[in-house]
Order: C-alpha cells, then structure tokens, then sequence
C-alpha cells in the first residue's frame, strides 16, 4: 500500500468479500486499472464486509470494486455499502464484477452499484467508465 | 528425389502462393502461445531423435504416453462422472439419482464456499454462501442424507474439497463404516489437493507445511486401510482456469504430485505401496492438439520420473491415471447455446488425449449452477463421442502423427523446463512460498486478457461475432436462502442433542495428536463420529497450527 498519495490519480479499491477464491478476475483488473494510471489497492482474499470498510476509508478511495463469483453479491454488496455510508464516506463509485445473473442486476443498482461488469467485459470498458464516472476528491 | 529436396520445392511454393494470397493476419499460435508450424513432417521427428519404443511404446506399457490401458476404451470406456452438488444434502441427493439413472457411473461432489473453508452453516463467515456454489456438510448427519439410498460399496465417490478434506473424508470413512461396507469396497478420489490451493484455487485453512502434513496423513492412513481409495487427486483444473498456460498447468500439477511423493518418502513410505493410488485432474482447454499433446506428455513425464527418478518398481506407480473437465474459463455468458459445441470439442480432446474419467460442463455453468436441463445435454455430450462417432474404438489414434508427436515432445520439454526450476528452487513447497507458480500464472491470465482486447486471441460472442442480445434468456437454477437456515437450524440441534462427555473428549484427542505430530486420520473419525462437526475439527486445528492469509499482491 502506498504511503504517499498522488492527488492526481483515482483511488481504487478492489475487494474480494466473502469466501470465494476465484481471483483471477480481481487480480487482472487490479493490473489493468494500474497500468491505466489509477492508484489501485487490492484487499486480497477472503475480506470480511468489516474489513473492506477499513481499507476503503484508510486508502480514502473513490472507487469500491467488489469480485464476486459464488453467488453471495445479494448478501454481501449491500452490507459493503451500509457500512461504508454508515462510516460517513459520500461520493463513492461502487461496482460489482463476477457472476452475477441477469435478474439480480437491478436489484444490485437499487442497493447503490452503479455499474455490474460480468464475463467478457472489456479492460478498456471497465477503465472508461471509471475515468468517466469516479467522483472528485479535493 | 531427396525428402530435403521435395521439401524445399514445397516451401518454396509455399512463399510463392503466399504472394498472391497472403497468410491470414492472425497468430498462429496455440491459446498458450506456442508458434505453431504450418507442417510437421519425418524430419521434425528425426529432429527429436524420436524412437517409437522408448517415447511411445504400446498402450498400457511404459512409458504410458499412448494409454494406461492396453485396449483403451475397448475394454472400458471412461467414467462419466459429472460433478454435482447444491443446496441441502437432501436436495444433491435427488440429484446424484437423477445422474444414475441416466447412466452416469460414477458420483461426484461439489461442496458450498462455507464447507470448503471449515465453516458450519450458521457460522457467520458463511452468511450468503450455505449451498450456493455447492452442498452444505457441517457434520456426519449430513453426510448420511447425501448418500442415502446410494450404495456406497457399489458406486465410485468424489468429493472435490481440500482444506478440510480430512474432515470430510473422516465423515464419509465412518458413514461407510456404520454402513456395513467392507473398507476394500470403498471407492473414489478425494481431491485433497492442497498445493493448488496456494498456488491458485485459493481455498486454504492453515499455513502450507501443517497443510501438506494432512495430505500425507490421508495418504499414509489410505495405503493402509482403503487400498481402493485414492486419497489425492492433483488437480491441474485450477491451475488452468487461474491462468496458466497449458504447459504451466502440466508442470505445476506435475510439481505438486512430486511434491507429495517426497513428503510421502520422508515419513518413510514405500513408493510402490502408495504412488499406485494417486490419480490426476486435468482441464481441458479449446486448443485441440496443444490439450491432446498435453495429456499425452503428462503420462510420459510423470512414467518417466516414478522410474528413474524415484526408483519405483511397480507398473502401477508409473502410470498417470487422470480425470478431467472441459474449461469453465471459455464458457461465454454470450450466446450461450455455443458453449455446448465447445463442451464437445473439449471432450474429444480429451477421450483423443486418453482420459480415463471426464466431466463435461454444462452451457449455463457461466451464469449459474446448471439446471438438470443442461446437466443432462452435457452428460449426452459423452454419450454421443463414446457411442456415435467411433473415436473409442481405436488406442491414441492420432499417436504417430508428425506434428503430435512434435508438439507432445515440446510441451514435455518446455514442462520439464520448470519442473526443474522448481527442483532447484528446493521443492514445490519452497516455490509456492516464495509465490513463484502464482506469479508466473498471474503473468499468463493478465498476458491473455491483453490478447482478448487487441483481438489476438478471440472468444466468438465476446469480442468477436457479436450478437445483440436484449437479455440472456435461459432458466437458470436458483438456490434461495432457506437453505442456508434450514442447514444452521440442523447443525444447532445437534449440538444441543449429542453426547456432550463424548464430544468433548474425542476434541480433545484431536487437539493432542495435532500438537503431539500424530497420524490424524484416526482421532478425527473417532471426533466425527461423536457428532463434532466440520467446524469444530477445522477450529481446533486452526488452534494448533495458525492460518494461512492471502499476501494480495497482483
């Protein structure tokens, strides 16, 4: 984790909450957002809701991005996202990538996720829409 | 004529058609990057000094690289074992029946995210995971309702867990046991496979030696007790899926199983009595030859080592018997119904690779866990290649072949080019520590990514031969959370029905073998039989050993 923070850059966090190992997504866009110029944390496996609260207002991000591919988004995302708001932190872009069937995707944005990137997102698309819609921080 | 002469008339031509109609502006390259030639002919083969006898011999003779067994399919055809596995034990059950009676021949169990990492149903770490990505087992009385009415001295079980596959394995020994099934009865693969944990499926518990001490636990006690058991399946699937090149998957796997034979010497096992009962789980990519070349390099490596390098004697010990799964990562949630035709293409790839048990994934496994709609198209996949299209009639038929032949060798060199890396590295326990196969994995994934955006590597439906498509249209099968309540009600009223002095002291003797070194294997059936539960095993270990935490680097 960085010590000295560039003003310049957008803060990310990649989470992996809950249980599921699968991170093979999670680490790809971690490097790909980087090598984009983001300023990019990866919280590893394994991460309670709790603990990804944490990271978030330790690192002051703009951007929550949350891996899940075992099925517990329903459960897990809006308790990311009480929490972090409960924690007084406004102005965060909250997405979710993995598996996450049709159906739910609504019901995720309801909860606050702006955007829910599934298999064959692109790199370049998931750096766009963070380049056009993380939030200023002064 | 010369050959060297009629060869070079031939590229010559090749140069001069090329100017009208110029190769295509593609890679020729396999999905893992191998440049690839437009021919092989004789003189690649003399190149490698190949000898017939001594690089493919004959199937079911060393070194293995045309089969494991002399008639191939003729005598028996590979086990259709498709995993399974969601929600409630009684629910998995029904499935596991439905699969019977439609011909599948062997079982298959896939566990929920919670089991997997030593969790009960109701613990919190779990909320949202019970019975999601598989079934739930918090303990011996749920492992009874998953096979109930399945003879378990008559089937062939796996059960795809690692971390806590000693508990597992303890609960479905002692179920055997009350059972009435005699132990040389018992039949199956534990996958127990806990090195690709660390280095790429990432369902760990504790930190890496005590972890690796289990499986030779399981093992010793095996040999022992259930000679038809086998007791690890080193699994090169997730190594692939993470990732890896094809060649990264064989030599990792390969690393791994090497990794156990030594643990397994170190505690001063005779080769011979326990390299008969390891068996392999490969994937199955969509590069056709590279995967053939891969199954077949795989079983003349592994021969070769066992021989000469680790001096077993036993014909048995050579042969690498494998399982395997077409690929979860080429599934597209794009236009779904094209995952059927790459199931097949896998399949074949596999049955040509000689496979001896395969799983064919099912067209909406990238959306969901499939319904037993799609279940069952896969299951037909295997059907159709084994009994419509001849290809089972017929021993590594495409053995001889000048670019097989070709590119097994260089798939095997390039294999054993990190295997021994590896060796000098101390080990593959010394090489998971320093994260050197996740490192180099990690390179492969996000390499391949890079390739999918500039169009270099194509997924038909996701960057290419798109469609638009209002919304994904398929059933998919959905596991509600009562589940997840019905199961930690389940596991709460056992505790409070259980002989609580029995309990507490077979806890107890667990935690005193742990700390003491001791074989594991018998205090834990002793515990699970007095209704500890998966958790309760899994903590006081933790208790002893520590956990292992992801370091999060990418």
């Amino acid at each position: 984790m960085s010590e000295k923070k560039d003003q310049s850059k957008i803060r990310v966090l990649i989470a992996k909450p809950g249980l599921d190992g699968h991170d093979r997504g999670a680490k790809v866009i971690a490097r790909a957002l980087r090598d984009a110029g983001f300023e990019v944390i990866y919280t590893g496996l394994h991460q309670t809701p709790e603990m990804i609260v944490r990271a978030a207002i330790d690192e002051d991000v703009q951007v929550i991005g949350m891996s899940i591919l075992s099925g517990a988004h329903n459960v897990l995302v809006p308790e990311v996202i009480s929490n972090v708001k409960k924690a007084g932190m406004k102005d965060v872009l909250y997405l979710v990538g993995g598996i996450i069937p049709e159906e739910d995707i609504d019901g995720l944005r309801k909860m606050g996720v702006q955007m829910v990137f599934t298999p064959g997102a692109s790199l370049n698309e998931i750096i766009d829409y963070i380049n056009k819609h993380a939030p200023q921080r002064k | 004529m010369s050959f060297e002469k009629e060869l070079q008339n031939w590229e010559k031509k090749v140069k001069e058609s090329e100017k009208k109609v110029p190769p295509r502006n593609v890679p020729f390259t396999t999905i893992s990057d191998m440049e690839l030639p437009l021919l092989s002919t004789p003189k690649d083969l003399d190149e490698i000094g190949f000898d017939y006898l001594k690089d493919l011999g004959f199937p079911g003779e060393y070194p293995y690289t045309r089969g494991v067994q002399s008639n191939m399919y003729r005598g028996k055809l590979w086990t259709m074992r498709q995993f399974a596995g969601f929600s409630s034990p009684a629910e998995t059950n029904k499935r596991f029946k439905l699969l019977l009676a439609q011909g599948q021949t062997g079982l298959s169990t896939a566990f929920d995210m919670p089991t997997l990492m030593g969790y009960d149903a109701d613990s919190p770490k779990g909320q949202g995971e019970v019975g999601k990505c598989g079934v739930s087992i918090s303990s011996i009385e749920d492992m009874e309702e998953l096979f109930v009415g399945i003879p378990l001295g008559e089937v062939t079980t796996s059960m795809t867990i690692n971390g806590p596959a000693i508990v597992i394995l303890a609960m479905y020994f002692a179920l055997a046991e009350k059972n009435g099934v005699p132990k040389e009865k018992i039949r199956g693969t534990l996958q127990n496979d806990i090195l690709k944990e660390y280095i790429a499926q990432k369902e760990w518990l504790f930190p890496i030696r005590p972890a690796v001490a289990l499986v030779t636990d399981t093992i010793e006690f095996g040999t022992e007790h259930y000679p038809n058991w086998n007791t690890v399946s080193i699994s090169g699937y997730h190594i692939r899926e993470a990732g890896a090149t094809a060649v990264q998957e064989l030599a990792f796997t390969l690393a791994d199983g090497l990794g156990y034979v030594e643990e397994c010497m170190k505690r001063g096992m005779d080769i011979d009595e326990f390299a008969p009962r390891l068996s392999f789980f490969f994937d199955i990519h969509n590069d056709f030859f590279e995967e053939i070349a891969k199954f077949r390099a795989a079983r003349r490596i592994w021969a070769k080592l066992m021989r000469e390098k680790y001096k077993a004697k036993n014909p048995k010990s050579w042969m690498l018997r494998t399982h395997a799964q077409t690929a979860g990562v080429s599934l597209t949630a794009q236009q779904p119904f094209n995952n059927i035709v790459r199931v097949a293409i896998q399949a074949l790839a596999g049955v040509l690779g000689g496979v001896n048990s395969l799983h064919t994934n099912s067209m909406d496994e990238t959306l969901a866990l499939p319904t037993d709609e799609a279940v069952m198209i896969a299951l037909r996949t295997q059907q159709i290649i084994a009994e419509e299209t001849g290809v089972a009639h017929v021993a590594d038929p495409l053995g001889g072949s000048y670019f097989i032949e070709s590119l097994t060798h260089r798939v095997e060199k390039e294999a054993m080019d990190y295997i021994n890396k590896i060796y000098e590295m101390g080990g593959i326990v010394e090489a998971v520590e320093k994260g050197y196969p996740q490192a180099e994995i990690a390179n492969s994934a996000y390499r391949f990514q890079r390739q999918m955006e500039t169009n270099d590597k194509v997924m038909v439906g996701v960057n290419k031969y798109k469609t638009i498509e209002a919304k994904r249209t398929m059933d998919t099968l959905y596991i509600d959370r009562s589940v997840e309540k019905k199961q930690a009600d389940k596991v709460k009223a056992l505790r409070a029905r259980r002989d609580n002095a029995k309990w507490q002291s077979s806890i107890d003797q667990v935690k005193k073998d742990a700390e003491a070194g001791k074989n594991m294997m018998p205090s834990i059936i002793e515990a699970v039989k007095n209704y500890a539960t998966l958790q309760e095993v899994c903590d006081t270990l933790r208790g002893v050993y520590g956990i292992y935490r992801d370091v999060g680097s990418f």
